[in-house]
């Protein structure tokens, strides 16, 4: 039973980055269904304030919902903290392929950041703040194209 | 129509519990500051600065947003997060002063913030070893969020520390001008005691000599003066405030009380 609902849920995708999902960036902790049928979903978000959250929630609903369930409960958990660390290595090469930059291990001896677009190492922090706030904004120096890396936290 | 005022003698309280109490000036020092914050986007000194402030700004929200909810569960009064956010009146707010403090210039933002990042560091730190699993899990979270915030704001601190002589001048200004709100973060009360003893929640003293330390190391790296001001303002904690915090509710809570239960 769990794992028909696994296979359910390993089609949402996080919102602002489609080609991982929810499974992949480790937000969904785990799923589970009751005698009753009822089925409980938990998640964890990236940051505390992440805004796509709710989006999250409404599509883990709507998936199981054509799934053929009807009872369906979301729940967030805080502990353990997230961390990029629970990204798997498949999923930093989909996200590198799709031009975001993935992260280092957290705590790791900083390497250079390498250029989603063109690979090469001389890259550099345009801002600590990017576009979302799981993202910081970079500039490949030998391509001279923007890219967004995805922070190690 | 009836007009009900809230407590007019300070000392407001809104919630029942201790936990209540305490959950609750943690969650309105991070929506009161993330509403300061989110007045400046489109101001800042460039357009990645703008994202910064809106990104720390989202954080802050975020923090408050799981508080509030806490909040009302362990209250248990069927109030909702939007209820404490816009629905509670200025001697309601349990924030410090700090984070109500407007900001003239970005200086003043970033000094803000340093002050007040250098401070959540600790708490969420501590926070984050509490007995309450549920508190300890939004400390864990906050905690990573909070010391990116802090090397956000010691860099520019240092950059406009250590910067031309106009930028060094204004940002002294502005660490002189805030250091009057940066003890109250540290005044314990009850509160603050009894959860402390239950290994719930932290004693605020506690955390000032590693405060002091980031403090002390960041405003020297920065060539500025630690300022050495004996006075201290208080009351953020009691419902008293000063005449800024009534100006930010007005238009943070217009549209709810506007258009009551309004949503979107």
């Amino acid at each position: 039973m769990a794992s028909a609902i696994d296979e359910l849920l390993a089609a949402v995708v996080d919102p602002e980055i489609p080609v991982l999902t929810i499974a992949d960036l480790g937000v969904l902790r785990g799923a589970s269904v009751d005698e009753h049928g009822v089925v409980t979903v938990t998640i964890t978000p990236t940051y505390s304030g992440c805004p796509a959250m709710g989006v999250i929630e409404e599509d883990i609903v709507s998936t199981l919902e054509a799934g053929g369930y009807d009872q369906i409960v979301v729940r967030t958990t805080f502990s353990p903290a997230w961390t990029s660390d629970w990204m798997s290595e498949e999923a930093k090469r989909r996200l590198n392929e799709y031009g975001i930059a993935p992260p280092q291990q957290v705590g790791s001896t900083p390497e250079p950041v390498l250029c989603p677009q063109c690979a090469a190492p001389e890259t550099r922090l345009v801002a600590e703040f990017g576009s979302t706030a799981c993202k910081a904004l970079m500039v490949c120096s030998s391509c001279a194209e923007p890219f967004d890396h995805f922070k190690a936290i | 129509m009836t007009i009900q005022p809230s407590s007019q003698t300070g000392n407001t309280t809104t919630t029942a519990t201790l936990l209540g109490t305490y959950l609750l000036r943690l969650g309105d020092d991070n929506l009161i500051l993330a509403q300061r914050l989110g007045e400046y986007i489109s101001r800042a000194p460039d357009l990645e600065e703008d994202l910064a402030v809106a990104n720390i700004a989202l954080d802050h929200i975020g923090v408050a947003q799981h508080l509030y909810t806490y909040t009302g569960e362990v209250e248990d009064d069927g109030r909702s997060e939007d209820d404490f956010a816009f629905l509670r009146s200025e001697r309601e707010f349990t924030n410090a002063l700090l984070v109500e403090q407007p900001h003239d210039g970005f200086g003043d933002l970033i000094t803000r913030q340093f002050f007040f990042d250098a401070y959540q560091l600790e708490l969420w730190t501590a926070l984050a070893q509490s007995a309450d699993e549920r508190l300890a899990g939004i400390a864990s979270k906050a905690v990573k969020e909070a010391r990116y915030h802090l090397r956000h704001s010691s860099s520019w601190m240092i950059r406009l520390g250590d910067g031309t002589e106009e930028s060094h001048q204004r940002i002294q200004r502005s660490v002189n001008d805030l250091w009057r709100f940066t003890g109250e973060l540290f005044d314990g009360d009850s509160v603050d005691r009894d959860l402390s003893n239950a290994g719930v929640g932290v004693d605020p003293g506690t955390l000032r000599p590693a405060w002091e330390r980031t403090v002390t190391e960041v405003l020297a790296e920065a060539t500025l003066e630690r300022p050495d001001d004996p006075y201290q303002a208080s009351g953020g904690r009691h419902g008293v405030h000063g005449e800024h915090l009534g100006h930010l509710l007005a238009e943070m809570q217009w549209m709810q009380r506007t258009f009551p239960d309004l949503t979107w």
